[in-house]
């Protein structure tokens, strides 16, 4: 019940770690199975339906399910630690996005066991993604849960925005943040604007296919195409909404496990502001071969090329933060050093792809698939396992084991390019992407082989991940403040797992790095800004989670409005709106209650304070 | 063209290399680094480019951060505080501008060829002009010049410009032979794509639907076929007047007529919106583009034998196709051998 009411932003950052865990574990076994079928050629393990329901649901739940409720879990753990609040801005708000995420994430699974899984692709094309070549309830599955969580993340990212914004220590100037908090600056800013266009894009597909409309429909004078621009002006942006809080880990985790401070910090944040300006300027790189014409080709080329300039200035500032410094190979930091070739390579082959004749040859094919599996896991997942490791003391107040982790490392990250590396050899000798079989004699065979093999031992490595947490939770709770010792920002000022008010006093901060400042001028913590005093403490409401189970069954009641039911009474039920109506009331009645009734919160006292 | 371009030329030797490296790799009728006309020499010129200068890239990174990791390890006894460098602006300008300068050696000859490769050639006149069409999951080639429309097997001749005109009867499909040049899309009537490309020698590529387009996505395949001149007249002049062919059987013409050519065209029948033309089946390089008509090669068949499986369960060999099976046809399977017999008799010369 706890669990369920709280609005503690470390409670709600446990719980983004638990349900994108649940999901990304649900996504690798997608990916798994995608490999086994893929293993030889015109293989019958799963059959072209499944497949294509599995790789569209592998795509989906990854991206919107599995990598970015963790990295809401470590803005949410870590973020007002760095910057010296006690809590987020918005703790209500910031209880219902989790929810609206979880119950999104579960209608969308849900389709797997009522009837046929979306089979559109993630990035669901329209006409195939239309009612007239995808007639199960799937694809509305997909839009109508993507609605749901996407709610969600929007209301994560401007809490986030409001938080840093408003909410930073005294003396935290925006050039003194710490560079992960700049990251989950800018990336809510991104979601801020890319997250309404894809609402928007779902709003009209769902018309489409539940309202017979025809913004897509080429019969009724709509236009395919639009669905791959609305689309992609969300879903680029996207792709830098996961790759900068990775950024933003490295760059705390390099310096604290080089004893150095970053290199060229203020290019870093420039940097990052410009990677999020670029990446709103390039989505249509991702339709070079739709037909967009030569000069929309070549200024799309030239604008994606340019990101590489921002990209090529931070990984340089990252190797030259370990230069003249005395670097430690802590399972964090053995992720972030594993992150710095990985995603160069990533990130060149997205150079390569930039190039619009060349991108003729290399779009829709195994390249591709290589080239963003190497930024998303090569670059977030491997950052994301950095953070993971960094701040798992932090959060539970259990050191993970270091030996397991390096197990975890090297298992995951050779198994990894055991995967990857050969799908760039793959796609160039002519496979596409998204086949759920191949012809043999292709040259095709001993490369999907390797393939699966490296999948095989990156599931390896996850498990062992999972062991580690395991026998870490039985351990007992005794990790130190500041358990790397080289800790650099406010989190590491504090005890481990921090107390629910996190500061007692707000700490002054007195320049970049501000804990690592205090101790070279020999002090033991921070000095504080302000008197112990009493602490205004938001109540704990079920009405976050009410709301979003109110969303959840209107969702489902609309989706099968139109469906004929076997019982009449079920018929009956939906056909009237009756289900879409309970679920909107229950939902707008639990608004109505917070804003009927006032909640003042509460105080702890400074004697309850002082007698921990 | 890229040859004549000055820093390109310094990074020559490294290209060469790499070309001959990557050359190993595919098949020659399948795999992009092979090859095989013009166009995809031109995507793959910028490839081999664009490589070149991304391994320098890797190469340089890679030992910078193999340096600083074996170098400035800490060691044991290690406690005093390293200097906290602020940064250096001087070296942070210098990685501005490196990947600037990168950025613009790949994005000249990139915009070059994205508007060489925007030449479609639709108002040539010496050019062979096809009209594409992507259906779940075959392809339709109406050669408008000359009337004639086939499917699965694209003639071509040596050496001509083939000028393509691309659309979709259903959902959105992409066009690509990677041997001869990048995809295209197929979108729907209104944003018909133009493109275009030539092969110099004869050879059979083949050539993939690139775009998810439903469960047999993966299976819509098809052929280029390139001939010399001749052969291509001759092609052209045997499909512009065909024999009207049946069965010789009369029981089985009737069948054939009355189940199979209402959705199928044959000889002068005018094509048909929703099959592939049937006109010369048997001496088509497939079977529903993916059974290989070839009885020498360990993955193919005789055409006979391929067209017995697809017309026994059409099913089974491409999940999710629009082809009724025969057998719910009201045909037995002696009528089915019989057709698939008379089918795949049934060729050009």
């Amino acid at each position: 019940m706890d669990w369920i009411t709280t609005v503690d932003h470390k409670k709600i950052a446990i719980l983004y770690l638990w349900a994108g865990g649940l999901f990304f574990g649900i996504g690798g076994l997608e990916a798994i199975l995608i490999r086994i079928q893929l293993i030889k050629p015109m293989n019958t393990f799963l059959d072209a339906q499944t497949f294509n329901e599995l790789i569209t649901m592998h795509g989906t739940t990854m991206i919107f399910l599995g990598v970015m409720p963790v990295i809401f879990a470590l803005m949410n753990a870590v973020i007002p630690l760095q910057i010296g609040a006690r809590d987020v801005a918005f703790p209500f708000l910031n209880s219902l996005g989790f929810w609206t995420f979880l119950f999104g994430g579960l209608l969308l699974n849900l389709s797997w066991v009522m009837g046929g899984a979306p089979d559109a692709g993630w990035t669901a094309y329209t006409p195939l993604s239309g009612k007239g070549y995808s007639a199960s309830h799937g694809v509305d599955f997909y839009t109508i849960g993507l609605q749901i969580a996407g709610l969600g993340t929007l209301i994560g990212g401007i809490n986030f925005l409001a938080t840093i914004i408003t909410m930073r220590a005294p003396g935290m100037s925006f050039m003194r943040m710490p560079m992960f908090a700049w990251a989950t600056f800018i990336t809510s800013a991104i979601i801020l604007f890319a997250f309404p266009a894809v609402t928007v894009g779902l709003v009209l597909l769902t018309f489409d296919r539940i309202l017979d409309a025809n913004f897509f429909n080429v019969a009724g004078g709509g236009n395919p195409v639009l669905w791959q621009h609305i689309f992609w002006i969300f879903g680029h942006p996207e792709v830098y909404i996961l790759i900068l809080p990775a950024f933003g880990i490295i760059s705390e985790v390099i310096p604290t496990f080089s004893r150095k401070r970053l290199f060229g910090y203020s290019s870093m944040v420039f940097a990052t502001i410009l990677i999020a300006f670029l990446g709103f300027m390039v989505w249509a790189h991702h339709m070079f071969t739709t037909g967009l014409g030569p000069v929309a080709n070549a200024l799309f080329s030239v604008s994606t090329m340019l990101i590489a300039v921002p990209t090529g200035i931070k990984i340089f500032n990252w190797l030259f933060t370990m230069w003249g410094g005395q670097v430690r190979f802590t399972t964090p930091n053995l992720f972030a050093a594993g992150f710095i070739p990985t995603f160069t390579m990533g990130g060149v082959t997205g150079v390569m792809l930039a190039s619009a004749p060349a991108d003729f040859q290399f779009h829709d094919t195994y390249f591709v698939v290589a080239h963003f599996h190497y930024v998303i896991v090569g670059g977030l997942v491997l950052g994301l396992f950095a953070g993971l490791h960094y701040w798992w003391p932090k959060m539970f107040g259990r050191m993970l084991s270091e030996s397991l982790g390096k197990w975890t490392f090297w298992t995951f990250i050779i198994g990894f390019h055991l995967t990857f590396f050969v799908q760039h050899f793959l796609g160039l000798m002519g496979m596409q992407r998204r086949v759920f079989t191949y012809l043999p004699n292709q040259q095709f065979d001993t490369l999907n082989l390797v393939s699966t093999v490296g999948a095989f031992l990156m599931g390896v490595g996850m498990i062992i991940f999972l062991v580690n947490v395991f026998l870490t939770s039985r351990r007992p709770a005794d990790a130190p403040e500041d358990p790397w010792e080289d800790g650099r920002t406010l989190e590491w000022t504090i005890p481990s797992p921090p107390p629910e008010y996190n500061f007692k006093q707000t700490p002054l901060v007195r320049g970049l790095d501000a804990f690592w400042k205090e101790k070279m001028a020999g002090h033991k913590g921070m000095t504080p800004a302000e008197p112990v005093g009493p602490i205004h403490m938001p109540s704990a409401t079920i009405l976050p989670f009410l709301m979003s189970v109110g969303i959840f069954i209107a969702g489902l009641g609309f989706m099968f409005s139109r469906d004929e039911f076997s019982s009449s009474i079920m018929s009956f039920l939906f056909n009237n709106y009756i289900v879409t109506a309970l679920g909107l009331l229950i939902t707008f009645g639990s608004m109505l209650m917070r804003s009927l009734f006032d909640d003042h919160g509460w105080h702890i006292e400074p004697e309850e304070l002082e007698g921990r | 063209m890229m040859k004549t371009w000055q820093a390109g030329k310094r990074l020559l030797p490294m290209t060469a290399a790499l070309g001959l490296l990557l050359a190993g790799c595919g098949r020659e009728d399948l795999s992009v680094l092979r090859p095989q006309g013009p166009v995809a020499e031109s995507s793959y010129g910028l490839m081999k480019l664009s490589i070149t200068i991304m391994i320098v890239v890797l190469l340089i990174v890679f030992s910078i951060a193999a340096y600083v990791w074996i170098r400035f390890r800490r060691k044991k006894d290690q406690d005093e505080i390293p200097k906290q460098v602020e940064g250096s602006f001087k070296l942070e300008v210098l990685w501005t501008v490196i990947p600037l300068i990168l950025v613009i050696v790949l994005a000249i000859p990139t915009v070059k060829v994205v508007f060489a490769a925007g030449n479609d050639h639709s108002d040539d006149k010496d050019a062979i002009k096809v009209k594409v069409t992507g259906h779940q999951y075959w392809w339709e080639f109406e050669y408008t010049d000359y009337g004639i429309t086939t499917a699965q097997d694209l003639i071509i001749p040596t050496g001509k410009h083939i000028a393509f005109e691309l659309s979709t009867k259903d959902v959105l499909h992409s066009f690509w032979v990677p041997s001869l040049a990048g995809k295209m899309d197929t979108n729907p009537d209104g944003t018909v794509n133009r493109f275009s490309f030539s092969a110099p020698n004869e050879g059979v590529y083949r050539g993939k639907c690139a775009e998810l387009c439903g469960p047999s996505h993966g299976f819509m395949e098809f052929k280029v076929k390139s001939v010399s001149g001749e052969a291509f007249d001759k092609w052209v002049a045997s499909m512009k007047a065909p024999e009207s062919v049946m069965p010789e059987d009369p029981v089985l013409a009737e069948k054939f007529k009355s189940q199979c050519l209402t959705c199928h065209a044959i000889g002068s029948m005018p094509a048909s919106p929703v099959a592939p033309s049937l006109t010369g089946i048997g001496s088509r390089e497939s079977v529903a583009g993916i059974l290989l008509n070839d009885d020498t090669r360990e993955d193919g068949a005789p055409v006979l034998e391929n067209l017995k499986t697809w017309l026994h369960d059409p099913q089974s060999v491409k999940p999710g196709n629009k082809m009724p099976n025969p057998k719910d046809k009201g045909l037995s399977d002696e009528e089915i051998d019989g057709i698939a017999e008379f089918l795949a008799g049934y060729t050009l010369d």
